[in-house]
């Protein structure tokens, strides 16, 4: 309902009355901007927690082995522990359901060269899932894929920076570069939020690696990228339990870590939840503190307010004003100056933060500060009730004075 | 307009009641021109809170416009403020941040009718009262006499059955009080019924009919010269 003539009365009523509205505003602008800053500080820490696992997938688990450190089942300590395609293909057999994507891996580094530019990098074997594994994005032409794979190609795809050092500005695509003495048709340039290290790889399919480096079955490592279905606790015990199982498959001490070791996104993830968790509940206890103390403000103002106006009301009732118009009235006001002034702080407070901006991201691990949408929705709805009850309580009991009694206060 | 049938009401004061009016009995036509006199406690300023329907009472009937004043809450009480009555005020009860129009126009406000129209209606009762210059002022510009005028063009612009004053004069000089009684005197003769009340025999004797109140009862009740003037 818009009555025009009520907003007359108010924005007069506001206009008339600058100080003790600009007070009872300036309770809640800076009990906003305070919660505003707050929660924009701890999203912050929470975006550079995020990014710092952004480079690869949340629910990536990577088999690794090493040497064995403990004796078992008579082996001696110190063995070396070798990954080979028939553990590949137990996990996928043995696992399917609980697995989305799985990639392994070869190691190697060789210079790769093309005319007259040549240099050494990272080139890895892998299965074509890697690229969702590791987040690898495709910037032109594509990534390996099962035929490459089944027909043990010489393709390559090779990173930004790569392509950058061997081939300037010229096109890369449909080129062929000499890797350790071998010549690969490029068909594919990537790159990756994890920065210029992972921007100097080049990815070539396994199969034709293994055939390559020896005809032999040997990975340097398992990656696997849980169903993200599973909650953190149950891909956990997943990752146990492949753990577990190789171990027992390869004759491995149970309790050897150096031997093999599984490194799962879940458990850091778990770890960083519970971290943010915490922080974000001490936050918003200290955040509904400080609107707290803003409502409680705006609450003795507008009771200081009301019984500065109870002769005003007396009057107004007189000339026929109905006890629902003067707690209308006041409940208006209230409301707009709450929102209002809620609305400056939480814009003052999204200025500040987006003025900080990434500035403090090197010192202080803040990246990005900000407030979502429903934090500011719901401080919004904090804000208007708040001002509906601070307005509403001290009203009604004004505007229930009996009109001879408001007009003899003074 | 008025008649008020054994007419009691109490104050309690503490654990005490304090009886202030006993059992009043008054009949106002249309037209008249009437003073309430009494000195201080001697319940007048009660009457005119009842009669104002700005309190309750607690015996007798009291009708107003032929119409039984009983069981009112605030709201119903405040509609017929609206409609039937016109306050003036000794301490004029003008809202400080409102222009003097402003304040004349807001029971048209409450009236409901729009804004153009109660400033343009408030402006000519301010013409009336002598004040239309002074329309855009706010009431702290303006000396006693014009607030009361202001207030005397507030409590007529909604065209009451009943103009109700309660020391109209308390807080002026003679020679204001004589123009706000000559104004009030004016709005009678036109027709308005007028209910004053006072404790100043000057004023009493300007009206038509004096009404005199003692320890909450009426002990005389007559017409005036200026009625037999007439």
């Amino acid at each position: 309902m818009f009555d025009l003539d009520r907003w007359r009365e108010i924005f007069q009523s506001i206009n008339k009355n600058k100080l003790r509205s600009v007070m009872s505003g300036f309770t809640v602008a800076f009990a906003i901007l305070l919660f505003t800053l707050l929660f924009g500080i701890v999203s912050g820490l929470s975006n550079t927690f995020k990014s710092a696992f952004a480079d690869d997938a949340q629910n990536l688990m990577k088999v690794r082995v090493w040497k064995t450190s403990k004796p078992y089942k008579g082996l001696q300590s110190g063995r070396k522990v070798q990954l080979k395609n028939e553990d590949y293909n137990y996990i996928e057999g043995a696992y399917k359901n609980k697995i989305q994507y799985q990639s392994s891996k070869i190691f190697k580094n060789f210079s790769i060269k093309h005319k007259n530019e040549a240099n050494m990098y990272s080139v890895i074997a892998v299965h074509p899932d890697h690229q969702f594994l590791e987040k690898t994005r495709i910037d032109e032409g594509r990534f390996l894929n099962v035929r490459d794979l089944n027909k043990k190609s010489k393709n390559i795809v090779i990173g930004r920076l790569v392509k950058r050092d061997l081939f300037g500005e010229r096109p890369a695509l449909g080129k062929r570069v000499n890797v350790n003495g071998s010549s690969f048709l490029v068909i594919g340039v990537f790159s990756d939020e994890g920065g210029d290290n992972e921007e100097r790889k080049a990815f070539i399919p396994i199969t034709t690696a293994q055939t390559m480096y020896g005809n032999n079955d040997h990975l340097s490592q398992i990656a696997i990228g849980y169903n993200p279905n599973l909650s953190l606790d149950r891909a956990i015990a997943f990752g146990n339990q492949i753990e577990r199982d190789l171990r027992e498959k390869m004759s491995i001490h149970p309790d050897d870590q150096s031997a093999l070791s599984i490194r799962n996104m879940a458990e850091a993830n778990k770890g960083v939840g519970q971290f943010m968790a915490i922080l974000y509940a001490i936050v918003i206890l200290i955040g509904s503190g400080t609107l707290v103390a803003g409502i409680i403000g705006i609450s003795n103002i507008m009771i200081f307010v009301i019984k500065e106006r109870t002769k005003e009301f007396g009057i107004r009732k007189s000339l026929g004003a109905v006890p629902s118009s003067i707690v209308g009235m006041v409940v208006q006001e209230s409301v707009l100056i709450t929102t209002l002034a809620g609305y400056l702080g939480l814009s003052l407070g999204t200025y500040i933060l987006s003025l900080i901006g990434n500035s403090l991201e090197e010192n202080y691990f803040i990246k990005d500060p900000s407030v979502s949408t429903e934090i500011v929705v719901g401080a919004t709805l904090i804000l208007i009730s708040a001002g509906l009850i601070a307005g509403y309580i001290p009203a009604k009991r004004a505007a229930n004075i009996k009109p001879i009694e408001a007009l003899r206060a003074d | 307009m008025i008649k008020i049938e054994k007419l009691h009401k109490s104050y309690s004061i503490g654990k005490d009641s304090l009886h202030v009016l006993k059992g009043i009995d008054l009949d106002i036509k249309e037209g008249e021109f009437v003073s309430i006199m009494g000195s201080s406690g001697s319940g007048k300023s009660t009457l005119l809170n009842i009669v104002g329907l700005l309190d309750g009472h607690d015996e007798g009937n009291y009708y107003l416009n032929g119409q039984l004043i009983k069981d009112l809450n605030e709201k119903k009480a405040a509609i017929l403020r609206n409609k039937f009555l016109g306050f003036v005020f000794q301490s004029f009860n003008l809202i400080g941040y409102k222009t003097a129009l402003e304040n004349v126009a807001l029971p048209l406000y409450y009236k409901g009718m729009a804004r153009k129209e109660r400033l343009k209606v408030a402006l000519d009762y301010l013409d009336k009262v002598g004040l239309k210059d002074w329309a855009n002022h706010l009431p702290n510009e303006l000396s006693g006499g014009q607030k009361q005028r202001v207030a005397i063009a507030r409590a007529l612009v909604t065209k009451p059955k009943v103009v109700l004053a309660d020391e109209p004069t308390g807080a002026l000089d003679s020679v204001t009080s004589d123009s706000v009684m000559d104004l009030l005197k004016d709005i009678n003769n036109e027709g308005m019924t007028v209910f004053v009340i006072t404790h100043e025999e000057e004023v009493a004797a300007q009206t038509k009919r004096i009404v005199r109140l003692k320890d909450g009862v009426i002990t005389s009740d007559e017409l005036t010269k200026e009625a037999k003037a007439v």
